[in-house]
């Protein structure tokens, strides 16, 4: 670690690790309920459960990327951030607004639009500390090394911040409503934040394989273009039945097929640099995590989106179960195991040891990525069933339910193993390091 | 491939292409909105009524459970074409003292049964829902859901 100011990471990634515990433990009593239906239906009722799940979800991936970008930033633009107490500042704003927004739904206190449902006064705090980071991190870059890393990063800071701007618009028309509701969602998720996604992995890529910048550069370029080309039309699979025009069928077809190009092309990408390298970095649990995020999010995001994004599946599959198995692996593979792979990374750097607990944490790679297949499969399985049973043959949807409770059950138990997994992570990056080798900066191996 | 592609020309294909299929996706959007307003929905028929039951839909995050259109939270039953389950089209008060009935029931406290929390809605809020319900019935959207069971 070169700049003081990097520093500033380490507590956005502890924030951000421990809103993944509430995430989790929120996922694991909503499954709980999937199983046992009666289970706290009228002290913690299933709707403000799984607001919890979702909200904290997309508040502690933001903040694993602020951190990352003020970890990666001193580095690319070589100069310290412009304001640390500006991050501060942030990081403050943002955490208690995520934290009034839990107590706000445990007081029953929401507004009603999914994933939007923060009262207006903390959506617009999260805004400005959006812009306060917004600010701080554009006055480094522009005052430093220009990158294509740190350009491709802020692209995707700046449209996720512009994009959140329709969250305030809700109009009493509902499918006008849910025509921009999508432009928050999809363009985030399978849009800008694939921005995000592509410059932390190469970033990764830079420091550990020690491939040439200009090569692995180039090839951001070609991802991140593939990720917009086909993401913007893309928005098309969701305006198949929601009150817009036909077309968006042909459209939304179409360039779902392509939505899976970049996710392919992130595979290739990764596992070719580490290849072309033959470096071994030290840090392998970190390689591990890079390695298997862009290849979890190639199947989550894009193979499971696939498979459902066709009009002609879509309008039997949609809105079932299908779309939740789709849902939990794509999220996981594209912007959880990112997070996990950069915490992994700096963590170490950030708390002065040496790359520590590397099994451990690799043991939790392969229980948390194994437990979430496992989940995947059996909601796709359910997804299949309800499908038929719902969708073709017409059954009414709570008698079907009933008989998918084998599904709830084997996802509960998965569910309970990603719990197990997360915390073994946890232990691994944040637990104690007394037996670990202190790193001097003159002892530091190849470990940058 | 690789040699043949530099640096700046995959920036400009980046910035291009970018550039095109937000032009594209705007004009796209444009259409899509206008179709909506004008097609799809009914505005004639977008009452004060319709409205605030929307309001009401969103006050109680009736979507962390239910789906409408097909999004949602898929724990409990699709909405958009409640009013058609229930029979408003052919029985329209039929449909409504139905509506009510069943969500002054809840819970139900029926074991091994997912269970809706009483909301305690006023007549008025439970009238206003039930308009939203019958509004959104009506969006064209593209012969979606397959059935009643939605």
């Amino acid at each position: 670690m070169k700049y003081s100011t990097q520093k500033l990471a380490y507590p956005y990634f502890i924030a951000a690790l421990l809103l993944f515990m509430v995430q989790v433990l929120a996922g694991v009593l909503a499954g709980s309920v999937y199983a046992m239906p009666n289970f706290l239906s009228e002290s913690l009722p299933f709707h403000i459960i799984r607001m919890i799940h979702t909200n904290a979800l997309l508040v502690w991936l933001l903040l694993g990327y602020f951190g990352a970008a003020y970890f990666l930033i001193p580095e690319e633009s070589e100069r310290d951030i412009h304001s640390p107490k500006v991050a501060w500042l942030q990081l403050f704003i943002f955490v208690f607004a995520a934290l009034a927004a839990v107590v706000s739904y445990l007081a029953g206190v929401h507004e009603g639009r999914e994933f939007l449902e923060q009262p207006l006064w903390i959506k617009i705090l999260l805004v400005v500390a959006f812009l306060l980071f917004l600010y701080n991190v554009s006055m480094t870059v522009l005052k430093g090394r220009k990158t294509v890393v740190t350009t491709i990063l802020l692209l995707g800071m700046w449209g996720a911040a512009l994009m959140f701007l329709f969250a305030f618009y809700n109009p009493g028309n509902l499918a006008l409503d849910k025509m921009y509701w999508w432009y928050v969602v999809h363009i985030w998720v399978e849009g800008v934040w694939e921005l995000i996604m592509a410059s932390m992995l190469a970033f990764l890529l830079i420091k550990m394989t020690g491939v040439d910048r200009e090569v692995i550069e180039k090839w951001l370029y070609v991802i991140v273009g593939l990720a917009l080309f086909s993401g913007l039309l893309g928005t098309g699979h969701h305006y198949y039945w929601i009150g817009t025009p036909g077309y968006w069928q042909w459209i939304g077809s179409i360039f779902s097929v392509l939505e899976v190009l970049p996710f392919f092309a992130m595979v290739l990408w990764c596992f070719h640099m580490v290849y072309r390298s033959g470096r071994n970095h030290p840090n392998k649990a970190a390689m591990l995590w890079s390695l298997g995020c862009p290849v979890m999010a190639f199947f989550g995001a894009g193979v499971w989106g696939l498979l459902h994004s066709f009009s002609q599946v879509n309008f039997y599959s949609h809105g079932t179960q299908i779309t939740a198995a789709h849902g939990h692996m794509a999220f996981y593979g594209a912007y959880v195991m990112l997070n996990l792979a950069f915490f992994t990374y700096a963590l170490p750097q950030l708390r002065n040891a040496q790359p520590y607990n590397q099994i451990l944490n690799m043991w939790s790679f392969w229980v948390m990525t194994a437990a979430m297949a496992f989940m995947t499969f059996t909601l796709t399985f359910a997804g299949v069933l309800q499908t038929h049973l719902q969708r073709v043959v017409g059954m009414g949807f709570m008698e079907i339910q009933q008989q998918l409770d084998l599904f709830y059950w084997m996802r509960l138990l998965a569910g309970v193993a990603f719990l197990v997994g997360a915390l073994m992570y946890l232990y691994a990056t944040l637990g104690p390091t007394t037996k670990q080798v202190s790193s001097s900066p003159n002892m530091q191996p190849a470990a940058r | 491939m690789s040699e043949r592609l530099t640096k700046s020309a995959a920036r400009n294909i980046f910035y291009g292409g970018t550039a095109f299929f937000i032009v594209l996706f705007i004009a796209l959007s444009v259409h899509t909105h206008l179709y909506i307003v004008n097609t799809s929905t009914d505005e004639t028929t977008l009452t004060e009524s319709v409205t605030r039951g929307k309001h009401v839909w969103e006050r109680n995050a009736c979507i962390n459970c239910h789906s409408l259109l097909g999004e949602g939270a898929y724990f409990a039953p699709e909405l958009g074409n409640v009013w058609v389950r229930y029979g408003g089209r052919d029985h329209a008060e039929g449909a409504r003292m139905g509506l009510k009935a069943w969500m002054r029931a809840q819970p139900t406290r029926v074991p091994g049964r997912r269970q809706m929390p009483q909301f305690n809605l006023s007549e008025q809020e439970l009238d206003d829902l039930i308009d939203f319900f019958e509004w959104t019935s009506r969006i064209d959207t593209q012969g979606w859901p397959p059935n009643t069971a939605g």
